[in-house]
């Protein structure tokens, strides 16, 4: 492309290009490549606030023999192994539903979907504690239904209080992926879906073998991001708990135990640091694992 | 036939039905009860108290508001516009001035989207404590300035700008920072419209960082003081309440002005 231009135009581009991109790289390079790398090295110190000492591999044998960090990551991964899917297809489902231009209200439905992305996680969450307690407005509505016969302890059964963290980040994060979907959708050619209608292929068949395959790439991406998210799950958490991820650490993230262990207690940046990049590596896996299957489709 | 395709019309209402309904929920559950008392509100009653002044009062006297929704909207404010300028220059630089290095240092770029921030927070902290930024708003800015998702956006964007505008202006005489200004920033104010609107909803609701560096009132933003209120022992529900609205009506204000930019926002940052 500069093949062409002589010594003196090459220059004045190269330059320009620099200075635009300048103030970002500056940045990036202070705030997070520094960071990132510094955390690499913090976790080979272990001591208490601002006394460290080398450690070597000594904050991975801690780590080894640590039941609390193994109760978070369990967690961690039990949530989005249960969440992700539960919310991949809901936001499907709803994804297909409302791209029927025939249904009436349409706009308020996609609306209406679409309003908890709105909320701050912290609000969200301080209403859901609030609707969640043991003679909270749920309980109320599940007992009048019948479909409980005594008040569940959203907040002080280890079993419900991760029940009660899957509902919340499914109802905050829903129809922000179905919106995905529907942008998606309403680039498939609606033809398709007309010739096998009149082949007579029935409505459910078409979201399997039509809607599901045309989307494949979309919900690859959701999904990833949806965990990636999940992994470093604590705004929720902390603020359904009060920042303790009890009952008996039932909903302690890894996120959680990191700032725990740095700005609750006595600091100890060491080890908090190796914890941190256990949450690097899988996030780094699976986005390996996205690349990996982006490259296998084309 | 007939009585088959009227019930699945049947289901798919009522499937949006009660999505519509679980999704609006809590919304009104958070209006009704900033009219209940804190133990009515917990003790699940549905109908519209007398305890709205009360709660208003109560709320106004335990937190100082107008010093807190400045702190919000000022940080928020401020760290968009920041961030809309630097990371704007950026994408427009990546795709305008194309060249081996600069591609790759953009595919690094990329990859910063990959870093947890839990994997960022105690250097960055151990780096504001040494500059004597703790409690700053600065210290809450500075690490969100550059940001790859926005950077990307404008690329994005940027490769749907005609370069022929860029070529007249050039004929003109005009310097590069000149195009970007008076050209490149008025074509392109869509994007940025739905730039601002996603950079900003993520500001305001900023909480972790927030939570490790503001640590005196007078610095707190809204968000962090609706947190601290609720994790009180025995939280006063109804005034917990009046900050949840406070803390979402401007989210919610900019959402349905600008829906549009919004969803935009959202697919294009992420295209």
């Amino acid at each position: 492309m500069t093949a062409g231009k002589t010594g003196g135009l090459k220059r004045y581009y190269d330059l320009n290009g620099w200075l635009f991109v300048a103030p970002s790289l500056l940045l990036i390079a202070i705030f997070l490549v520094y960071p990132i790398l510094r955390s690499l090295y913090l976790s080979f110190f272990s001591g208490k606030g601002m006394m460290m000492k080398f450690a070597g591999f000594g904050n991975v044998v801690r780590l080894w023999n640590d039941p609390v960090f193994f109760q978070a990551l369990t967690n961690t991964v039990t949530f989005f192994i249960v969440q992700v899917p539960i919310m991949i297809t809901l936001a499907l489902m709803l994804a297909a539903v409302l791209n029927n231009d025939k249904l009436k209200f349409i706009g308020f439905f996609r609306t209406a979907i679409f309003l908890p992305c709105v909320a701050s996680l912290v609000a969200y969450s301080v209403l859901f504690k609030s609707m969640f307690s043991v003679d909270g407005v749920v309980n109320s509505a599940l007992l009048t239904v019948g479909l409980i016969s005594t008040p569940i302890g959203w907040l002080t059964e280890p079993f419900w209080a991760k029940v009660l963290v899957i509902l919340a980040i499914t109802w905050r994060w829903t129809g922000y992926n179905m919106i995905f979907y529907l942008a998606a959708l309403q680039n498939i050619d609606k033809s398709i879906y007309e010739a096998a209608k009149i082949d007579g292929v029935p409505a459910w068949a078409r979201f399997v073998y039509i809607t599901i395959p045309m989307l494949k790439p979309v919900i690859l991406f959701t999904t990833i991001i949806s965990t990636i998210g999940t992994i470093q799950l604590f705004d929720e958490v902390y603020n359904l708990t009060e920042g303790r991820g009890g009952p008996a650490n039932a909903t302690l993230t890894l996120s959680l135990y990191i700032y725990n262990l740095t700005f609750r207690f006595m600091p100890s940046f060491g080890y908090a640091a190796t914890i941190s990049y256990v949450i690097v590596i899988m996030v780094a896996l699976l986005s390996f694992l996205q690349f990996y299957a982006a490259r296998d489709r084309s | 036939m007939n009585v088959s395709r009227r019930a699945t019309t049947v289901l798919q209402y009522a499937f949006l039905g009660t999505a519509a309904f679980l999704s609006i929920f809590p919304f009104i559950w958070m209006a009704i009860s900033s009219t209940n008392k804190s133990i009515d509100i917990i003790s699940g009653r549905t109908g519209i108290g007398d305890a709205f002044g009360t709660n208003v009062a109560n709320f106004f006297s335990q937190v100082d508001v107008p010093l807190v929704f400045w702190n919000s909207t000022k940080l928020a404010v401020l760290a968009t516009l920041l961030t809309i300028v630097v990371s704007s220059l950026a994408g427009y630089g990546f795709e305008m001035f194309r060249s081996k290095a600069r591609d790759r240092i953009y595919a690094l770029v990329l990859l910063t989207l990959m870093v947890p921030f839990a994997a960022l927070m105690i250097p960055l902290f151990m780096m504001m404590a040494r500059s004597g930024l703790i409690n700053t708003h600065i210290a809450i800015m500075l690490p969100t300035i550059a940001s790859a998702f926005i950077i990307f956006y404008f690329r994005q964007s940027t490769k749907a700008f005609q370069t022929e505008l860029r070529d007249a202006a050039k004929v003109d005489g005009l310097k590069e920072w000149q195009i970007f200004l008076y050209i490149y920033v008025p074509v392109m104010r869509s994007t940025y419209a739905a730039a601002f609107v996603i950079v900003f909803m993520t500001n305001w609701n900023n909480y972790l960082w927030p939570l490790i560096v503001l640590q005196s009132n007078e610095t707190k933003t809204i968000t962090l003081v609706v947190s601290s209120l609720a994790s009180a022992y025995y939280p006063d529900y109804g005034v917990v309440m009046i900050g949840t609205i406070l803390a979402t009506l401007p989210t919610l204000l900019v959402f349905f002005v600008m829906q549009r930019q919004f969803v935009q926002g959202m697919l294009g940052s992420v295209k």
